[in-house]
């Protein structure tokens, strides 16, 4: 089975930090990679592509600051942009595999935005438990090959869910170590 | 409330909700396990309870069905409030209109499964030959006919569930009270027992509130609560 | 919506069949709960049959009584006297015979008219006689032994009983009777045996209700989760409480048949053991039938309350759901009031009216003292809380045992509290008779043998000569005693002639010297003139005359109200002839001065006289030995002290065998981690021996402390009987080793690792 990471939406993670404080551009890229990097650090210029955009639709603005050094540019959120990231965070993601750094991204920005990580998981669960039950009522229906199918899917998504609840309980300690 | 199961299909849902709780806290010396929780469990309807370890769920369970007190709040069921009972009438309740199921313990090891399918029947006054008839039928329902003359400690994990699962139906109640039915069993044990378990619940119109922290157990379900630090956040239902 | 109820009926059948049906395990439980029930209900049993006992040993003794008195002689008479003496065993009483026609009656047990010389014995005095001590006692009763005395002859097997035909009665030294038999005696009960009864009761029956207590006890943890589950399926309160009667029911009548069964083992093995004091037949051991349906009726119904009681946490939580808030503490103060409350009642009157008080208080005394003793039972679960949490770490064992006690100490309390009830009882008992072997009864100490001689006939005078010989008799000293009939006519006075010593002994006067002669009398006395003349003995008995001397000496008797009587030296009389008149004294009383060095010097003397004179009766003062009633009375209590331990050690051998079985799971964890056996044999040795030196600690400290106040409020010497103390203390601690010893087996078998499957 082919083991892909889906990459994690740049914009609202971005949006996210920057609601902390203003920030300069390579700031910004050095926070992506220390929380949400791992072994794909950001590449610089992609930071001020998404900047860009994020700066024509009014999300963030910027503040220049005296002198003449190479980076000058400040980037800071804007209410639209506070109010982008409070509705990407409560949506729900389509419930599929593989959907976990998607969701660490979330619980990790919610933390540090002050929402409550466990809104974020709840929201979750309730979407997943939707596509369960219905997994659950076509396996229940269905012929043997419908029942194996359906188990393979439930079992990843229950896998999911544990994980969520994991990240639940261990907020305590994530929490204490974001705000570090 | 004693014939045999039959497939009556599923009964209309009543207006309200059947089963109340209204801000519960309930205090295990200096440690709270429920702060102000509230909950609605309509007739029919198959609730799940979620929730890590220590949340309050099992304690808002006992609470529901009057096996716990609590320390305020209400529990009403169809009107009438629980919390306010005597010993006598909730036990009366647990006779008549409560059934339940929990990981295990729940059989009295000196009875053979026919004979604790049958107890309620018999606590409620029913002649022995009827009750004993009654449980039979429960337990070929179940998929486990041979089991009636044995005693709970001679047959497996899952015969043991289903013949708690007859236990707890025999009487027609209107709410089941499941504390991880199957959290002592295995996957294919645990997902045949739940599905025996609702299909018979949808069958007779008892409403069931499933405690459980497995998300497969859960799917089984109509819509779930979530209990966390002692407060529940409901899913509105659907 | 009013849903069916169960009935009680059925709620008891399914407790029953709940009882019944718990395969091997459910069978054991039930073992051990019917063992538990049946020890007590055999101690019910034994005390209920207390008043048959009694009642028969009296009967049968009234039976033997030599009853209807016949004035003349005839076909149907026979003379009879009372004779006893002693053996190392015990006082031996006996009757001798003397038929006077051929339809004289014969005593119960005796089925034949014995010659002269012959003896009937019982059967244990007959082991006496053929074991090594049999050659002292030879010829005492007649010649030879031609038989013994059957069973309803004799109060109990082990009594010591003889009858001796004889041809030296007369109506004079004997009665003369027509029938054997008389009403038995209501001897009434006097407020002080009334008082020693009830603290006996007290000591006996609240163990047993202890032992009843803690049998229905066992296998509570499994019983409260079945119950559990049953109040879960929708049984209510009462239901709950009917089913668990039902189960209860079941052992309470398997203990009435162990009991039963225990009881009738007890009739067959106790008999024999029983001192001859205290002995009686083990058909006579039979509960009064009141009493009997009693027990059978009270003891399902206090199991049954018991377990109700028992119950409360199973009723309040369903399921099981026992999630204690906060741990129950002991409360102190109402534990220590009661026994203080009972303090204050003895002392009340000890305070107010001084030593010997205790007679004019005998209500409040016995209040103070039952509850002072019921304080003990119930101080004991605070103290054994307080110790064991004083209690330091130690080896792995000692560290086990003591969570598990710190952890639930109500079984091992439970177990324990009621023997120590018991035992103080008995400490209290052992330290009351203490004291009062303390004085013994002998005056002066001298070691001495008195014959008393009335055959008639006899003037007393060969006696000197003929036990003069015996190793170990130092001198003889004979009184010889007559009527002196005034020659003038008036009222005849009693005339001793005997030594200064004689007179010495009897009156305390030392003022005497050979030749002189004593009117011993009270001064208001009317007192007769000197000069009086006498006839010294019955006239035409061949008895000379003689003259009151006019330098008659006045002695005031040791009795103040006794009636005049004289004192003669033998110089004094000169050659004056004395018969002694038979009737109304003795002819002579023969005082025997004895060297305790010489051995068994009492029986060979004993003997000896019997040969002489098979009618004279003997008494021995030895300063040294302890009242035969006291001795009774002390083999009782051993008896007792003993019975007690044994009990003790059944009922701790069961219940700590149940305990074990209901622990098998973290037992055989133990093991399985690798806890050697050795180390979990200890554990179970602490777990039982702390309970019960706690509770011995605290018997022995009230028990004396009783003991003390008994003894002072009765104005008696006030004195600890260490060795009653030591021997009740002993033997506990060897009941709990051999308990523990006993349970080592089964400890093996808990612990392998099969216990630690489940069902």
């Amino acid at each position: 089975m082919l083991c892909i990471v889906k990459p994690v939406s740049i914009a609202p993670a971005l949006l996210g930090l920057l609601q902390t404080g203003p920030r300069h551009g390579y700031d910004l890229k050095r926070a992506y990679d220390e929380r949400f990097g791992h072994d794909r650090p950001l590449a610089y210029g992609q930071v001020y592509a998404t900047m860009a955009r994020l700066l024509k639709n009014g999300l963030v603005e910027v503040e220049m600051e005296p002198g003449d050094g190479p980076d000058r540019k400040r980037y800071a959120i804007t209410d639209a942009g506070v109010s982008d990231v409070e509705q990407w965070l409560s949506r729900a993601e389509k419930p599929e595999p593989y959907l976990q750094s998607t969701l660490y991204t979330k619980v990790v920005l919610a933390l540090l935005t002050g929402h409550d990580p466990a809104d974020v998981l709840d929201t979750q669960r309730a979407e997943h438990l939707r596509l369960m039950r219905e997994l659950t009522r076509r396996k229940t229906e269905g012929d043997l090959a419908d029942q194996l199918v359906c188990d393979h899917a439930l079992f990843h998504l229950e896998a999911d869910l544990r994980w969520l609840e994991l990240t639940a309980a261990r907020l305590d300690q994530l929490a204490a170590s974001v705000h570090a | 409330m004693t014939t045999a199961p039959t497939a009556t299909g599923p009964l209309l849902q009543p207006s309200g909700p059947l089963l109340v709780a209204r801000d519960l806290h309930v205090a295990f010396g200096p440690t709270t396990a429920l702060a102000s929780a509230s909950l609605e469990v309509h007739g029919g309807e198959v609730l799940a309870l979620m929730g890590p370890s220590g949340s309050g769920k099992s304690t808002l369970l006992h609470c529901l069905a009057g096996i716990l007190r609590p320390d305020s709040g209400t529990v009403t069921f169809d009107g009438r409030d629980v919390t306010a009972m005597s010993d006598a009438e909730r036990s009366a309740l647990r006779r008549s209109e409560f059934g339940f199921v929990f990981q295990f313990g729940q059989l009295v090891p000196e009875l053979t499964c026919a004979e604790n399918v049958a107890l309620p029947l018999r606590l409620a006054g029913v002649t022995r030959r009827d009750a004993h008839r009654t449980a039979r039928e429960w337990l070929d329902r179940l998929e486990v006919p041979d089991i009636a003359d044995k005693r709970p400690g001679q047959v497996s994990g899952g015969q043991g569930q289903r013949a708690a699962v007859a236990r707890a139906l025999i009487t027609r109640p209107r709410v089941v009270f499941a504390d991880e039915p199957t959290g002592a069993l295995d996957s294919l044990n645990g997902e045949r027992v739940m599905q025996l378990f609702v299909a018979a619940a949808k069958d007779t119109g008892a409403a069931v509130v499933l405690v459980t922290h497995e998300a497969r157990v859960a799917a089984y379900s109509d819509r779930e609560a979530v209990v966390r630090d002692g407060l529940v956040r409901e899913q509105v239902p659907a | 919506m009013t849903p069916g109820r169960s009935s009680a009926l059925t709620d008891l059948a399914l407790g029953v069949r709940m009882s019944v049906s718990g395969g091997r395990s459910g069978w054991a439980r039930l073992g051990l709960i019917a063992t538990g029930l049946g020890i007590g209900v055999a101690m019910l049993l034994l005390v209920a049959s207390l008043p048959t006992v009694l009642d028969m040993r009296a009967e049968r003794d009234a039976a033997r009584y030599p009853g209807t008195e016949a004035v003349e002689a005839g076909d149907d008479t026979l003379l009879v006297k009372r004779i006893s003496s002693d053996t190392a065993q015990d006082l031996v009483v006996g009757y001798l015979l003397q038929p006077e026609g051929a339809d004289a009656p014969l005593p119960p047990g005796v089925d034949r008219t014995l010659a002269p010389g012959e003896a009937l014995v019982s059967p244990a005095l007959q082991r006496v006689l053929e074991s090594p001590q049999g050659d002292l006692l030879e010829g005492r009763w007649g010649d030879r032994v031609v038989g013994t005395i059957a069973p309803d002859g004799l109060v109990g097997p082990q009594e010591l009983r003889v009858y001796v035909g004889t041809d030296q009665l007369t109506g004079a030294n004997a009665q003369r009777i027509s029938a054997f038999g008389r009403d038995v005696r209501d001897g009434g009960t006097d407020a002080t045996t009334m008082l020693m009864a009830l603290v006996g009761l007290t000591g006996l029956l609240v163990p047993v209700a202890g032992f009843i207590a803690t049998a229905v006890r066992f296998g509570g943890e499994a019983r409260d989760r079945r119950l559990a589950a049953v109040r879960l399926a929708g049984a209510d309160a009462a239901t709950t409480g009917r089913i668990a009667a039902g189960e209860t029911l079941v052992g309470a009548v398997g203990g009435l048949l162990v009991g039963a069964g225990l009881f009738a083992v007890l009739r067959a093995v106790v008999p024999p053991l029983v001192p001859p004091s205290l002995t009686f037949h083990g058909a006579d051991l039979r509960p009064a039938p009141a009493l009997a349906a009693l027990v059978v009726v009270l003891v399902p119904v206090a199991a049954v309350l018991v377990t109700r009681s028992a119950l409360k946490h199973v009723i309040v939580e369903p399921l099981g759901v026992v999630r204690r808030g906060t741990v129950v503490h002991r409360r102190l103060w109402w534990r220590i009031a009661v026994p203080f409350v009972g303090l204050a009642l003895m002392l009340t009157p000890l305070l107010s009216g001084g030593a010997g008080s205790f007679a004019d208080a005998e209500g409040l005394v016995l209040l103070g003292m039952v509850l002072l003793l019921v304080g003990v039972a119930l101080l004991l679960p605070w103290l054994l809380d307080v110790t064991v949490r004083r209690l330091g770490p130690g080896a792995l064992s000692w560290d086990l045992a003591l969570r598990r006690l710190q952890h639930e100490s109500g079984t091992a309390v439970r177990a324990v509290s009621a023997v120590v009830v018991s035992v103080a009882s008995l400490v209290a008992v052992h330290g009351l008779l203490g004291s009062e072997t303390g004085t013994p009864g002998a005056q002066d100490g001298k070691f001495e043998a008195v014959v008393y001689d009335d055959l008639p006939g006899s003037d007393g005078s060969h006696w000197a000569s003929a036990l003069a010989g015996i190793d170990g008799v130092q001198s003889v000293d004979t009184r010889v005693m007559t009527s002196a009939e005034p020659v003038g006519g008036g009222e005849p006075i009693a005339l001793v002639v005997g030594s200064c010593a004689a007179l010495a002994d009897t009156t305390s006067s030392t003022a005497c010297t050979d030749g002189d002669v004593m009117l011993v009398a009270p001064s208001h006395a009317e007192v007769p003139a000197p000069g009086t003349t006498y006839v010294l003995g019955e006239p035409g008995s061949g008895a000379s005359t003689w003259s009151l001397p006019p330098d008659v000496a006045t002695v005031e008797p040791a009795y103040p109200d006794s009636a005049p009587w004289l004192f003669v030296t033998p110089q004094a009389l000169g050659d004056a002839v004395v018969v002694p008149s038979g009737d109304d004294y003795d002819n002579a009383i023969v005082t025997i001065a004895l060297d305790r060095a010489a051995p068994d010097v009492t029986a060979r003397l004993q003997t000896a006289i019997a040969q002489i004179d098979p009618t004279a009766m003997v008494v021995i003062n030895d300063p040294e030995a302890t009242s035969s009633m006291v001795t009774g009375i002390r083999q009782g209590l051993m008896l007792g002290t003993v019975a007690l331990l044994a009990v003790v050690g059944a009922n701790l051998l069961v219940t700590t065998a149940e305990q074990l079985r209901e622990r098998r799971r973290p037992l055989a964890v133990l093991a399985a981690f690798g806890v050697r056996r050795r180390v979990l044999g200890l554990s179970v040795l602490f777990q039982v021996a702390v309970p019960v030196v706690v509770g011995l600690a605290l018997a022995v400290v009230v028990g004396s402390g009783l003991a003390v106040i008994l003894q002072a409020g009765a104005d008696m010497p006030v004195s600890l009987d260490l060795a009653g103390i030591g021997v009740t203390a002993g033997g506990a601690a060897a009941v709990i080793l051999l308990a523990t010893a006993a349970l080592l087996p089964m400890l093996g078998r808990v612990t392998r690792p099969a216990g630690l499957q489940g069902e």
